[in-house]
């Protein structure tokens, strides 16, 4: 029933309480938090940076700005509105499709108007935000996402998690959506996790609910055949968020929009442990190896290092 | 490096501090180290009896002070109508009784409560010595003071110092075979034995008192106090036994009187007479640690929580209790990593399971939790604000506690009452937060978080409401500094949780 720890150590899998300390404690300053916490923020750095990032359309500040919403959207036939300070995919709405004041969900489920309004309410006082801290709602462009991971996702953007550590891509898996995860990427909310090979972008393994799958619960689809594309570029913009950052442990969410090519989603200052079991991979050794290479290298030397060292056998 | 060294140094020495104010506290001060120790406590009671003449009386009675080795935690007059008063004289406390006009048979009592005190004491008596006048023994016939002389040269001739020679005197007086000389020293000089060794003693200018005490045993009525003979050969004093000769003082010898001074004085009435009772009983050291006596004796507990108001001392039994339900939340998180809705909240749900008990609390939290779900899933389609929202909850939270109360009471099962001990603030949260958890993460995690969030707060409420525990917890505050560097120490735990041995499982294969 239980895994020897003593293997689990030598297999360098990285635990919760080892992460909060040495990782998130050791590598991570408090100060720089709320440049990932809040998302709005997030956007302005990112965009400064020259990183690529959805669009904002608009923020809701105040309750009082509800008022002119229907004004506010009027223009938008599809959009995301988010909390800026939400976590673990909470408070997230998904409007695929618009007639006249009706809005639809990604599952197809219809939302009037006032269902919106009270969506952003929720938002607004603060109940998706870490500690209840009264937050901004942020309505932004939705991503089109590249029909190749259509096969691979039900109902929802597919995105990518990369782990960056010290600026090093350590670790990447493709996060897909299923039916029970209702269209979002978390893991812990039944998405399937495909670990990615660092060094060819092609998938490893899948898992669901931590434990191995080899076809997505709903569309069928074997991941073997998983490739996913612009992958050195995904790598280099995920690295480069270190700098933008200052971050040495670093959750990278990326998607891939067909129009746009990859863009950040959001940045996690506090990454989880699920992708070491969809790459079958602890990640301590390779933070380890990261630990080891003390020269001073650029972005795009620090993805090369990570492709040729961290690169699957399985190729 | 450097700071994980930091992390022990802390822990280690906030452990050391701990364990050592506890180490004191038990064997200095005598705290006792598990609950419902006792200790015996006994009651000397004085009965002093008298036949009023129809004039004013004056009782006075010599009464103990501070001892080594016996303490003495309250003592208790009762004197119908008599006035009473205590006196502080050269050869030590005295009680008085007065009244004006007495007529017919009196008696007044005079208890104290003494408690022998645990671990070794050695006793010292005082030791500056007694002026002594000289003792002439000129008021005995002649042929007696030859006698006394007689014997006190032959003692002499077989001693070698002070001690020595009261030991031989005193064997001398021997009760089952006094020799010729004291036989007829005690048969003509009219005298107690003890008083004719004490003037004997005097008349060779050796310093001596008598000692007047009780031997603290159970259930003794009517006794009178046992003398002994206390002398001092200038660097120390030596309890002499009137039978025994040479004895060092028993620990429960308790010395009522040690001065020359008459044990009880009555002037203005006849048949005046005084015995002695003891009485033992069993007290739980609690009662015995609210006493101020012992509060006195260091200043340690003088800072501890005895020197507050009961009332208050009432509401540290519960705080003070607090961190234990920490521990067991860091313990079960940090080790086991169970899930809980809300860091500590299973810590409030604990300590109001202390006041319910367990089955009654866990049924009485499960309903309301279970009732508040099902208004709250209404109340979020009336498109409230959250402030709004949870007050509303925790208002539907109330009136199902009092709707249950009411019910319950009707039916006659009185656990429910204590519903009341709910903290209904966090209550209402909890709701809040397990239906958000539901409409986004499903009934699964809020299971699974609500069914952690009870595990550990019955951990902690096993805990908490284990005896030894609340007693080490109040008793022994700094404890917590224990408590403190184990929590630290924890919180620099880096190995797996237990629930992660069984989530890489696959991976380890």
């Amino acid at each position: 029933m239980f895994a020897n720890p003593f293997k689990l150590k030598k297999l360098g899998i990285l635990g919760m309480n080892k992460r909060n300390i040495h990782y998130i404690g050791g590598q991570n300053n408090r100060k720089y938090y709320p440049l990932v916490d809040n998302k709005l923020k997030t956007k302005v750095i990112a965009e400064d940076a020259g990183i690529a990032v959805p669009k904002l359309l608009a923020t809701i500040e105040r309750q009082s700005q509800l008022r002119k919403l229907k004004d506010i959207l009027a223009s938008y036939e599809k959009f995301v509105i988010k909390p800026a300070q939400g976590s673990a995919g909470k408070g997230i709405l998904v409007i695929v499709k618009r007639e006249g004041d009706t809005f639809f969900k990604a599952n197809g489920q219809s939302l009037e108007l006032t269902d919106i309004h009270r969506d952003i309410s929720n938002i607004l006082s603060g109940l998706y935000s870490l500690g209840g801290k009264p937050d901004v709602a942020m309505i932004e462009q939705l991503v089109e996402f590249d029909p190749i991971f259509e096969r691979y996702s039900y109902e929802g953007v597919p995105d990518i998690r990369v782990i960056i550590y010290k600026g090093y891509p350590a670790m990447a898996m493709l996060r897909c959506s299923t039916k029970e995860s209702d269209g979002k990427a978390n893991l812990h909310q039944g998405a399937v996790g495909v670990g990615i090979d660092m060094a060819s972008g092609k998938a490893l393994f899948a898992v669901q609910h931590d434990s191995p799958v080899t076809k997505h619960p709903d569309t069928g689809y074997d991941f073997s055949e998983l490739q996913i594309p612009h992958w050195e570029k995904m790598l280099l913009l995920s690295a480069s968020c270190y700098e933008v950052t200052h971050l040495g442990y670093l959750g990278v969410d990326i998607v891939l929009d067909k129009n746009l090519g990859p863009l950040i989603l959001e940045l996690n200052a506090r990454p989880g442990l699920a992708i070491q079991i969809a790459n079958q991979t602890g990640a301590v050794k390779r933070f380890d190896k990261i630990d080891e290479q003390l020269d001073k290298l650029d972005i795009a030397d620090r993805v090369k290092f990570s492709m040729k060292h961290f690169g699957s056998i399985l190729k | 490096m450097s700071r994980k060294f930091q992390v022990l140094l802390i822990a280690l020495s906030l452990a050391f501090i701990g364990l050592f104010i506890v180490w004191y506290k038990v064997s200095v001060l005598g705290i006792p180290f598990l609950p419902h120790e006792k200790r015996s406590v006994y009651k000397v009671g004085a009965e002093v009896s008298f036949e009023g003449k129809n004039k004013a009386v004056l009782v006075s009675m010599a009464i103990p002070g501070v001892q080594d080795g016996i303490q003495i935690l309250s003592e208790d007059v009762a004197s119908s109508g008599f006035g009473y008063a205590e006196a502080q004289t050269k050869n030590g406390k005295r009680a008085e009784w007065s009244k004006r006009k007495v007529e017919g048979p009196q008696i007044l009592y005079y208890s104290l409560e003494v408690m022998i005190e645990p671990g070794e004491t050695n006793p010292k008596p005082p030791i500056e010595a007694v002026e002594q006048k000289s003792e002439s023994l000129s008021d005995l016939p002649n042929t007696l003071i030859n006698t006394a002389k007689i014997l006190l040269d032959d003692v002499r001739s077989r001693s070698a110092d002070t001690h020595s020679f009261t030991a031989q005197l005193i064997q001398e007086f021997n009760n089952e075979n006094p020799s010729q000389a004291a036989k007829i020293l005690l048969a003509q000089g009219g005298e107690a034995k003890i008083d004719m060794l004490f003037r004997l003693l005097r008349y060779r200018h050796i310093r001596v008192r008598k000692i007047h005490g009780l031997y603290l045993e159970s259930a003794r009525r009517n006794i009178a106090l046992t003398p002994m003979l206390e002398v001092y050969d200038g660097k120390d004093w030596q309890l002499y036994d009137l039978n025994r000769g040479k004895v060092t003082r028993d620990k429960n010898f308790f010395i009522w009187k040690q001065s020359g001074d008459s044990l009880l004085n009555v002037t203005g009435a006849k048949k005046s007479n005084i015995r002695f009772s003891i009485n033992e009983r069993q007290v739980p050291v609690q009662y015995l640690l609210d006493k101020k006596e012992l509060l006195d004796k260091a200043a340690i507990l003088d800072f501890s929580l005895f020197s507050l108001p009961v009332s208050a001392q009432n509401a540290y039994q519960h705080i003070l209790l607090v961190p234990f339900g920490a521990l067991v939340v860091v313990l079960l998180r940090v080790l086991i990593g169970l899930r809980t809705s809300g860091t500590f909240m299973p810590i409030l749900i604990a300590l109001a399971f202390m006041e319910t008990t367990l089955f009654a609390g866990l049924i009485m939290f499960i309903l309301i939790v279970g009732i508040g779900l099902v208004i709250r899933s209404y109340l979020s389609n009336l498109n409230l604000l959250l402030v709004a929202r949870i007050s509303a909850v925790m208002i539907v939270v109330i009136m199902i506690m009092s709707f249950m109360s009411i019910l319950s009471y009707k039916l006659g099962i009185k656990e429910v009452m204590t519903i009341t001990f709910f903290p209904m603030i966090i209550l209402a949260w909890t709701i809040e937060r397990m239906s958000i958890l539901w409409e986004e993460e499903g009934a699964k995690e809020v299971f699974i978080q609500g069914g952690g969030s009870l595990i550990v707060a019955t951990f902690a409420y096993f805990v908490m409401s284990y005896p030894f525990v609340s007693h080490m917890a109040f008793n022994f505050p700094e404890l917590l500094l224990v408590v403190l560097s184990v929590i630290i120490l924890l919180g620099r735990y880096s190995g797996y949780r237990l629930s992660e041995l069984i989530r890489f499982k696959s991976m380890a294969n």
